[in-house]
């Protein structure tokens, strides 16, 4: 198994079709094809024995990671907001490395021992003119594809490591050869660094699916490129959903006709954006998926049928399943288990195991965190329902233990959020002398309103057990979230604890 | 009779399919294609054989295929002429799954 054998039989049944565009330049399934080969050749005769990316989305993104599969290296993407020091440990880490970097950074960035730095038009341009080699990659499934620095909470980033057999089961387990019509279209918005970026990639060119790609998102960009590029499918991350829907009903002209399938996943999504964007675009199929950058991205979607039953519907079980995660791809076991490993009952909250072929829970240098059967503890609290649909409370390491009761965050977000005078919030555990930890909440409240901290508390208090109510009620202008939209609970109780 | 591993790439001795095994039984088999034993990507096809007239409704890319027992899935990753058939039996597609697209 290569990734290669993806985009080979891509290029075999549908060559003239555009695989990638970005701006005006476009490649064709047939010159995706060539240029990986024509990439890997040179990669192969620098000497270097990882390659890594340092863009935002360009047609460096697939071209680099078909080429890294051809020539037999890993392939590194980075966040392109590293600068300085972090980069530069990064990059020591994976020399001898061969880098392609956007054109504007080139000339920044430091000399690392090993690194061989190539500008974005540089490299197209060889990619472009060289000539393929035979076929000639290793049919090596246990050959590392992807290298995906996870941002851990202390410490130094981990790899998390994807070989080829995983990224090739989760293609073959969730996409169908060809599934694309001549006229669809996907437009790519998440950063390359990002495992959606990546999967994004490898299951368009399977789809045979024209990937439209946006260099970085703004709402606006990205209405406007739908529109201009017929755009059918989407993938996007909670708060790039929030922002579009404000677009879209800001201006009743920027109809959508075309798009036909949006995919939202990466953190947590407010159910009433949800049912916003469903009201605003009735015509777009809804799917919700959940993954992590350790399950080769997805392992359980809701999908669109699931979507509209719920939303149509006045059983609280069913309505709710708007706010899950769906059920596990047909290719991956799903089990919520305790603390001490035991299967839980549906209802009770637990951590998520998974297991399957596209599961790695691998990190360079490090034994993998999966289990004799293969079962990989995901560090996510939920709970399944009777129908085995999943929701999410957050991760194990956010639960707040409040004198050995454990309190979810996201339980107590969700009420806080309800209050009409609150935008955003999060609730964080902060060391208590009495209570070990307690429940602290932080909130930015909507313009032109107010809130005290006793209404906060007493809100809490009448739908939740008064354990869960708030000690500390702290009001912030914005809270922190990364790029992706996850909220950075770390800094969020960095602040508090420098405030008290 | 060969044990066939998962991942493995194989083609057909007798026309230009080739296939990816998906799912193999942990018993000796034998994979066919027009009706002859597929080889190795780089084997060589022993003289003579030629296409079976019983196994030549083809293959078709990117469809997978599989057998009764539905112990075996293979994936053909370059369509041909010959059909695919393990121990005697001719491999059916197996029906496409429909699932959101979610990336």
């Amino acid at each position: 198994m290569n990734l290669m054998m993806l985009l080979e039989m891509a290029a075999a049944g549908f060559p003239e079709r555009v695989a990638v565009q970005s701006g005006g330049d476009a490649l064709t399934y047939e010159g995706l094809f060539a240029g990986s080969g024509a990439a890997a050749a040179v990669i192969r005769a620098s000497g270097a024995e990882r390659v890594a990316l340092l863009d935002v989305n360009s047609l460096a993104v697939p071209v680099l990671l078909f080429a890294g599969a051809w020539a037999g290296t890993p392939v590194a993407p980075l966040n392109y907001r590293l600068t300085g020091t972090e980069l530069d440990a990064l990059l020591e880490r994976l020399a001898p490395v061969y880098l392609v970097a956007e054109d504007a950074r080139c000339a920044d960035l430091r000399d690392v021992p090993g690194v061989t730095v190539v500008s974005r038009s540089d490299f197209l341009a060889q990619a472009g003119e060289g000539e393929a080699p035979a076929p000639d990659w290793a049919n090596d499934p246990d050959a590392i594809a992807l290298l995906l620095f996870t941002s851990g909470t202390t410490g130094a980033p981990k790899a998390a490591v994807l070989r080829h057999r995983h990224l090739t089961s989760y293609v073959l387990g969730s996409v169908e050869y060809g599934a694309a019509a001549e006229e669809d279209a996907a437009l790519v918005s998440v950063p390359p660094y990002h495992i959606a970026g990546m999967a994004s990639v490898v299951s368009s060119v399977y789809a045979g699916r024209r990937m439209v790609q946006l260099e970085n998102f703004s709402a606006e960009a990205w209405v406007d490129l739908a529109r201009r590029e017929h755009v059918t499918n989407a993938m996007v991350v909670p708060t790039m959903l929030v922002r579009i829907v404000d677009v879209l009903e800001a201006s009743p002209d920027s109809a959508l006709p075309d798009l036909r399938a949006i995919s939202y996943g990466g953190g947590r999504m407010p159910l009433a954006v949800v049912e916003r964007a469903m009201k605003l675009l009735p015509h777009v199929d809804f799917t919700n998926a959940y993954g992590l950058t350790e399950t080769s991205s997805t392992i359980t979607v809701l999908g669109p049928a699931d979507h509209r039953e719920a939303a149509a519907s006045t059983e609280p079980a069913v309505r709710m399943r708007l706010g899950s995660l769906g059920t596990p791809l047909p290719s991956v076991e799903l089990e919520i288990r305790d603390d001490d490993g035991v299967r839980v009952a549906p209802g009770e909250p637990g951590e998520i195991h998974v297991r399957g072929e596209q599961i790695s829970g691998e990190y360079l240098g490090q034994d993998a965190r999966t289990d004799a059967d293969g079962w990989f503890p995901t560090r996510d609290r939920g709970w399944q329902d009777e129908g085995g649909y999943l929701y999410l409370d957050g991760r194990i390491d956010d639960v707040i233990v409040r004198g050995g009761e454990n309190i979810s965050p996201g339980e107590v977000e969700d009420v806080v959020l309800a209050h009409a005078a609150v935008l955003d919030c999060a609730v964080v555990g902060v060391p208590d002398e009495q209570w070990g930890e307690v429940v602290a909440a932080v909130i930015v409240t909507r313009e032109g309103q107010e809130v005290s901290v006793d209404e906060i508390r007493d809100w809490v208090r009448e739908q939740l057990r008064s354990s869960r109510a708030p000690a500390r009620v702290e009001f912030r202008e914005e809270l922190p979230y990364s790029e992706t939209g996850k909220l950075l609970r770390r800094l969020v109780r960095a602040d508090l604890m420098g405030s008290t | 009779m060969t044990e066939i591993k998962v991942g493995a790439r194989l083609r057909s001795a007798v026309c230009s399919t080739e296939v990816m095994v998906v799912a193999a039984p942990d018993r000796p088999v034998e994979l066919t294609c027009g009706g002859v034993p597929m080889i190795d990507m780089d084997g060589t096809p022993p003289a003579g054989v030629e296409l079976s007239g019983e196994a030549a409704a083809g293959s078709l890319m990117g469809k997978r295929y599989t057998n009764d027992a539905a112990d075996i899935e293979v994936l053909c990753t370059k369509p041909g002429d010959g059909s695919l058939g393990l121990d005697g039996e001719i491999l059916e597609v197996k029906e496409a799954k429909t699932l959101p697209s979610s990336d």
